[in-house]
């Protein structure tokens, strides 16, 4: 049976859909379906024309949610819709903090199964969704067997996003309403955690430091080779939960997913859940002292070492080519 | 304050993990451990609970009751009993499942906050909580690097792409919580002991009135497939003798990053 009806959850962000939403719009139209977009802030004049060049011809905005999160919201604003407008073959949802809350609301709400780090979306007379498992040596390729709407959500960086050069997609209001105790949670300030040079997940290169740094005053040394090299400082959890960067440099299943041209591991043993964030780099450089660390089964180079030593050294003969 | 926290028992990561044939579910049989993950709700909820003076930490979990050794080892942290739900019809049971079973098990306790991990370290589907939360018609706050109770309100800072918010909800609420929440304590050797003889009840499918719901039928998706994923080329592993910066440079000169 041909799929007619995708709709894709796209997040605003600084007046802007981010790059994971239009990943999967692109992607939502390459079935020959209809394409719709739902989104949230009362902004949604704003984002028309960028839903549409990228696939959608109708977005539905939620409006503005008072300071709430959008979880509970928006999954009831798409609930109803479902009610009015019927169900779409599947619903798309970036991996992304929101995009979590919003397909866990909307999978008990509708009383549907959702399918969660999604990296490839095929027709096969239905859609077939495919997952990468045990840190991305395997991969596990599933399909809803009940009735629709299938809720999808698709990790960043799984497609490639293309402008179609649509006209503006029309826009049109959705709302929650009533959300009872659900929509108590409410943002209260917000903080952001500023940092130079590239985005972590659109620099070509990214240094990331690990639990082998020891301490955090060794990160400097990360962010050094970051800045000679024009690319990004990025993290393992194991030293963000530590505390010695924040959050905004988290790299893996909870942090960020990139794909560099090169990828520098320092002191990073290889976690699934980091490698999940990085493995899909074009080249991976990797430093550690343990020869048996898991990062080394996917590194195209791999020094065996101390990065207390390495990482100084290579600051060196970076400046000496300054 | 009364606190649930959701916690799981999980194959040892440490150890070679595999998918049975036929139903492709993960392989339990081996011995199990209470998820790491979830070793940070606990401590939090422990520490709520100490601040607020009074109530105490019930934790729920759903899975094989024949070995119980990481729910045990909740309680030598501290918990006050636990609940465990545990069905054979309950293998392949899907998220959504699981969070029809965890919801039906935490309204038994009715708490003033539920607490769980952000995701399992097994799974990690990573929306179950919400899932709860939904289905007790409760507010959630996920990701949260940071949590106070303020009379009935709970104050989260939570994690956000650019940084974190501070997030504020009444109570009860359910809150997941990062691995940085907070510094899971050691069990002590007293803990240890007196978790030996802490309440662990165990409920059935039927006990909570879930026939029909859960289980791999409920789940309604299916595995089609499972292969091995392109391997990636293996490389050049050297140790260092003083040269491995070189051989940085010389890698990136090579792929044209310098």
């Amino acid at each position: 049976m041909a799929l007619s009806n995708i709709w894709v959850v796209v997040e605003p962000a600084n007046g802007q859909l981010t790059t994971t939403s239009l990943e999967l719009l692109t992607h939502a139209r390459t079935f020959g379906a209809a394409v719709s977009a739902i989104t949230w802030g009362g902004n949604g004049a704003a984002l028309a024309a960028q839903a549409g060049e990228y696939g959608a011809t109708t977005l539905y905005d939620a409006g503005d949610l008072a300071g709430g999160l959008p979880g509970a919201p928006v999954a009831a604003a798409i609930a109803g819709l479902v009610g009015s407008a019927g169900a779409p073959d599947a619903i798309l949802i970036p991996t992304s903090y929101d995009g979590r809350d919003i397909a866990g609301r909307l999978s008990a709400r509708l009383d549907r199964p959702v399918l969660t780090n999604v990296t490839g979306l095929t027709d096969e007379g239905g859609l077939q969704t495919e997952h990468p498992v045990f840190g991305g040596t395997l991969n596990v390729k599933a399909r809803f067997t009940g009735d629709g709407p299938g809720i999808i959500v698709v990790r960043a960086k799984s497609f490639v996003a293309e402008p179609s050069g649509g006209a503006a997609a029309s826009v049109s209001s959705i709302a929650a309403g009533d959300l009872g105790a659900t929509g108590t949670a409410k943002i209260v300030t917000s903080h952001v955690e500023e940092r130079t040079g590239p985005k972590l997940e659109e620099a070509a290169v990214v240094v990331s430091g690990g639990r082998g740094l020891g301490e955090a005053g060794s990160y400097s040394l990360i962010e050094s080779i970051a800045k000679l090299l024009n690319g990004a400082a990025g993290a393992s959890r194991a030293i963000v939960d530590a505390g010695w960067v924040p959050y905004s440099h988290q790299v893996g299943q909870t942090g960020k997913t990139v794909k560099p041209t090169v990828y520098i591991a320092c002191g990073i043993s290889g976690a699934t859940q980091h490698m999940v964030g990085m493995k899909g780099s074009k080249n991976i450089v990797a430093i550690n002292k343990d020869p048996d660390a898991p990062i080394f089964q996917i590194a195209d180079l791999g020094i065996v070492g101390d990065v207390h030593k390495v990482l100084p050294a290579l600051i060196s003969a970076l400046e000496g080519r300054g | 304050m009364n606190v649930v926290v959701c916690v799981k028992q999980i194959p040892d990561p440490a150890a070679p993990q595999s998918l049975e044939a036929g139903t492709h579910n993960l392989d339990r049989s081996g011995k199990l451990i209470l998820d790491e993950a979830d070793t940070y709700g606990v401590e939090m909820a422990l520490q709520l609970v100490d601040k607020a003076g009074a109530g105490e930490v019930t934790v729920v979990s759903m899975g094989s009751s024949s070995d119980l050794s990481g729910i045990r080892n909740a309680l030598a942290m501290g918990a006050a009993k636990a609940i465990v739900v545990s069905d054979a019809g309950l293998r392949g049971t899907d998220a959504l499942g699981t969070a029809k079973v965890l919801a039906a098990a935490i309204k038994r306790v009715n708490p003033d906050l539920v607490l769980a991990a952000t995701e399992s370290s097994d799974g990690y589907t990573g929306t179950t909580p919400v899932q709860v939360a939904e289905l007790l018609g409760l507010p959630s706050i996920t990701f949260a690097k940071s949590v106070t109770i303020d009379g009935s309100t709970v104050k989260v800072d939570r994690q956000t792409e650019a940084g974190y918010d501070e997030v504020s909800s009444p109570l009860p609420a359910v809150v997941t919580v990062t691995a940085g929440v907070v510094e899971p304590r050691y069990a002590s050797f007293k803990g240890i002991m007196a978790a030996k003889s802490k309440p662990v009840e165990e409920l059935t499918i039927a006990d909570l009135g879930l026939d029909g719901q859960v289980g791999p039928a409920g789940a309604r998706q299916e595995i089609v497939s499972v292969e091995a994923a392109e391997a990636r080329q293996a490389g050049e592993i050297v140790v260092d003798e003083g040269d491995g910066a070189e051989r940085i440079v010389s890698f990136l000169d090579s792929i044209k990053v310098l």
